[in-house]
């Protein structure tokens, strides 16, 4: 199959996987039960004696099974992850139909075992405001749709249940030959939020003071919306940058380079003027196999210094899980050995996104359709209610002929 | 995580710790020039405490089985397959990646069934074998083959098991409920140490003889029941069975939140409660995702590979996989590969100038950072172009190109000051500075500090090869 498949360059993917994009229902998530008794159980450092490995010369076998308690290994966090909404509503001061709420963690990323997940982390699909370089696997899920924010925004809304918009002004850029004027991009701010009713992370294009001068008109002329405003740096003016967000009614995307003092620090100055429901971080993604251990680490670390109590590192965390396309086995065509880049790229997308979600991502904004619907799905499961394993099901696969 | 783990984690243990057990001499056999200075590697796991010849005497046995506590991993090491085939897994010292690098990687074993044709299983075994991917100069391999027993014959597994054994050295996974089925299999290889999977509350009594019998590992599975995998773990330790994996069952549908939480639970009470009965190492097996009816199996390869990624994350030391595929199983040893690197720095190469082939002053200058992955794919397509050029290696922090720019680790400044310090400017004639096309931003700002004329290259370096030809005269 991988071979007929690299010949075929516009495979596209199995409706299997595709169909499943198009399912919009979402599960309710049940409460979460958890004995009291399991609670009360709090891991103190040395009080439990180190049990010994027992010498078997000097007893009897056992003729029945030993049983043995098993506490759940639950510990107490002193921090909580804040808890941040995204869009409003008409009634909120906005015009969006649907807003979201991410954060407020009590424990790492789905240790259910210890508590609840208390909101699913959401995932944003990114849309560009100009013609950028797409890989094909995706383009071709997109068709006519990307020729403007407009039309596709309203494609990955309509036909992939997007929770959110990831609108990327990148047509500011002053590096281009003909860079769009503040007005200009805010324009395109209000035509998105016009034609789709979900919240929006609204992009700049890198460039800390033409990002700002943008900034300043989008805050304004989305007034209320609670957009996220991607992002604040730390070479920017902060103080003007989270004034601006404030007054307008929006949340700042803190954006710092893989390194958590940065992170703190930006954290720190940006808690001068906003309130901590207005702060989303992003301490950077880089692509599976370019990095992404670093960025899985330094996020880790946040998550559980913040639950530590670090009041600067208790923000939500936002990754840009579309960088995985920067790396060439995503998009590259290989020897056949290595299949077909429509279905290598997009697991690729997959596979740096769940494991960032496991250090405890609560944005993503992606690019691949598969690659959205598959943590979509895997974000429910992880949210279950625990004990509801399929066990007859899966039990059987040492025996199965598949 | 908070605090002290209660042993082998290595917040708590310092070198004094150690070197009060020491022998004191500093008698240097060990290579080190003092007790203190050897206590110190031995406490950051960069040499075997067995290399202190003195401990290893009679008179010191005490303190050196006090040492071996001491240092003993939160994770038991357990290794399958014999001699220098053999697999450690296991042996873990810490729960989080950042408190220290994790030792043994993840090992993936690929499964065949005693009801393929021998052709059918030589040919996986030796696909498996053959998967090679060479990623930062090492080579990305698979470890193992499981074979199940599908037809519930023992002749049959048994000549499976000799089919895989006559075709591969890796170790082998003997997979059967069955203690008839699996005696059959070991009587096939029965001095190759095979991992036995696996003992359950039904018949562990039986494996627990042949795991004795044949010196195996045995699995433990107890699918979603963590206190019975803990209950049959005590019991097969008092049974004399040393050498456990465990398996709390992968459910890749409903479900896989107990999977993950199963698995974050055992890592958890082994390494930041001294739980040694949950001390062994995790087997998983994403192979299950072969359980879901799906229409075209492209779907199960997929599932099955991102559960995999989802368990190489989160504490699995073997993984059972069905799915053979490149485009599958390429992300997941790049994973591994990942987590089981130096959490604490960003593989770096050094920065400065780089001769590639044999350039003159006309030669072209090429620019990259020091982020290892990005330097070698550079250098590599500038070979591959045929090209005599410079390569101007910049210190971005070992960051990407990319997020080097947007993290500001990549600067104008530090390109004009590395053109500067690689005294460039003497080996050739031009001004000519070719930059990655994902620095494109600071292009204009490095012909402003340095005086060099920039030309924007390729987004990826594979266009390099094309780019010199088109633009470089």
């Amino acid at each position: 199959m991988p071979e007929r498949a690299e010949k075929n360059s516009d495979l596209k993917l199995p409706p299997e996987i595709l169909d499943l994009l198009t399912g919009s229902d979402e599960l309710e998530l049940e409460d979460v039960d958890i004995d009291v008794e399991e609670l009360e159980f709090v891991y103190q450092p040395g009080v439990i004696p180190a049990l010994q490995r027992i010498v078997t010369a000097t007893k009897g076998k056992p003729t029945s099974l030993l049983q043995t308690p098993f506490t759940l290994p639950i510990q107490k966090y002193p921090g909580q992850i804040a808890e941040v909404t995204l869009g409003a509503t008409k009634s909120q001061g906005g015009s969006r139909g649907k807003t979201v709420v991410i954060g407020g963690e009590k424990s790492p990323a789905f240790y259910t075992f210890e508590n609840p997940t208390p909101n699913m982390p959401v995932i944003s699909l990114d849309v560009f405001d100009q013609k950028v370089p797409i890989p094909k696997a995706v383009k071709t899920n997109f068709n006519d749709a990307i020729q403007d924010p407009v039309s596709w925004a309203k494609f990955a809304v309509e036909k992939f249940g997007a929770q959110m918009i990831t609108l990327h002004l990148v047509s500011i850029d002053p590096l281009n030959p003909k860079p769009s004027t503040p007005a200009e991009a805010a324009k395109t701010v209000e035509d998105v939020l016009q034609a789709v009713d979900v919240p929006l992370v609204v992009g700049g294009c890198g460039d800390p003071e033409k990002d700002l001068a943008v900034f300043e008109k989008v805050t304004a002329a989305a007034e209320g919306e609670r957009l996220l405003i991607s992002t604040v740096t730390l070479d920017m003016d902060i103080e003007k940058s989270a004034k601006l967000i404030k007054k307008h009614g929006h949340v700042a995307l803190a954006f710092s380079p893989m390194d958590l003092n940065q992170a703190r620090e930006l954290n720190r100055r940006l808690l001068e003027y906003l309130p901590k429901d207005q702060i989303i971080m992003d301490t950077t993604t880089a692509a599976l196999g370019y990095g992404l251990d670093y960025a899985y680490t330094i996020m880790e670390r946040a998550r559980l210094a913040g639950l530590m109590g670090d009041p600067e590192l208790q923000q939500p965390m936002s990754s840009g899980t579309t960088n995985a396309w920067a790396a060439r086995e995503a998009w590259q065509k290989m020897d056949p050995q290595w299949g077909a880049r429509e279905l290598r790229g997009p697991l690729w997308e997959t596979v740096t996104g769940l494991t960032l979600l496991l250090a405890g991502v609560d944005l993503f904004m992606m690019l691949h359709p598969a690659a959205v619907r598959t943590l979509r799905n895997t974000i429910k499961r992880l949210t279950e209610k625990r004990g509801t394993a399929d066990i007859a099901k899966f039990a059987n696969w040492v025996s199965s002929k598949y | 995580m908070s605090g002290k783990e209660t042993k082998g984690g290595m917040k708590q243990l310092s070198p004094i710790d150690i070197y009060m057990l020491l022998p004191k001499t500093n008698c240097k056999e060990c290579g080190e020039d003092n007790c203190m200075a050897f206590a110190t590697k031995v406490v950051n796991r960069e040499v075997s405490i067995s290399k202190c010849l003195p401990i290893l005497t009679k008179e010191q046995e005490k303190n050196y089985n006090k040492l071996k506590e001491l240092l003993k991993p939160a994770v038991k090491e357990v290794s399958v397959g014999v001699g220098n085939n053999a697999v450690n897994v296991g042996g873990k010292l810490v729960m989080y990646r950042h408190e220290f690098t994790y030792t043994n990687p993840t090992a993936i074993a690929i499964d065949v069934t005693d009801e393929m044709s021998d052709e059918e299983i030589v040919a996986r075994v030796k696909a498996t074998q053959e998967f090679t991917y060479t990623y930062i100069g090492n080579n990305l391999q698979l470890q193992m083959i499981a074979v199940r027993s599908t037809s519930k014959d023992p002749g049959k597994f048994k000549n499976a098991v000799k089919t895989v054994a006559e075709s591969t050295n890796l170790p082998i996974i003997l997979c059967s409920f069955d203690s008839a089925i699996l005696e059959s299999g070991l009587m096939a290889i029965p001095k190759a140490r095979p991992l036995i999977y696996a003992a359950t509350k039904d018949n562990w009594k039986e494996m627990a003889e042949l795991a004795l019998m044949y010196k195996c590992p045995l699995a433990v599975s107890a699918p979603n029941d963590v206190s019975l995998l803990r209950s049959l773990a005590k019991t097969l330790n008092e049974y004399g069975v040393e050498d456990l994996l465990l398996d709390p069952g992968t459910f890749t549908g409903v479900g896989l939140g107990d999977t993950i939480n199963n698995f974050t639970m055992i890592r958890r009470a082994a390494c930041n409660m001294g739980d040694e009965l949950l001390g062994y190492p995790t087997i998983g097996t994403p192979i299950t995702a072969w359980a879901e009816t799906a229409n075209s199996p492209t779907v199960n390869v997929w599932n099955e590979a991102y559960v995999a990624s989802m368990l190489i994350t989160r504490f699995a030391d073997i993984l059972i996989m069905h799915g053979t595929e490149g485009w599958a199983l390429l992300p997941l040893t790049v994973l591994r590969q990942n987590i089981y690197t130096d959490p604490r720095k960003p593989v770096a190469v050094k920065a400065g100038l780089r001769v590639i082939g044999t350039p003159d002053e006309n030669s072209p200058v090429l620019m990259t950072s020091n982020f290892a992955l990005t330097y070698y794919t550079v250098e590599q397509d500038i070979e591959s172009a045929g090209a005599s050029a410079y390569l101007l290696v910049v210190d971005s922090e070992g960051t990407a190109i990319d997020s080097g720019v947007a993290g500001r680790k990549l600067t104008a400044e530090t390109v004009a000051d590395a053109i500067k310090e690689s005294e460039i400017e003497e080996k050739v004639k031009h001004k000519k500075l070719i930059i990655p096309g994902k620095a494109a931003r600071i292009s204009g700002e490095i012909e402003e500090l340095s005086n060099w004329q920039v030309l924007v290259g390729p987004r990826d370096s594979s266009g390099i090869p094309k780019f010199l030809q088109e633009k470089w005269k």
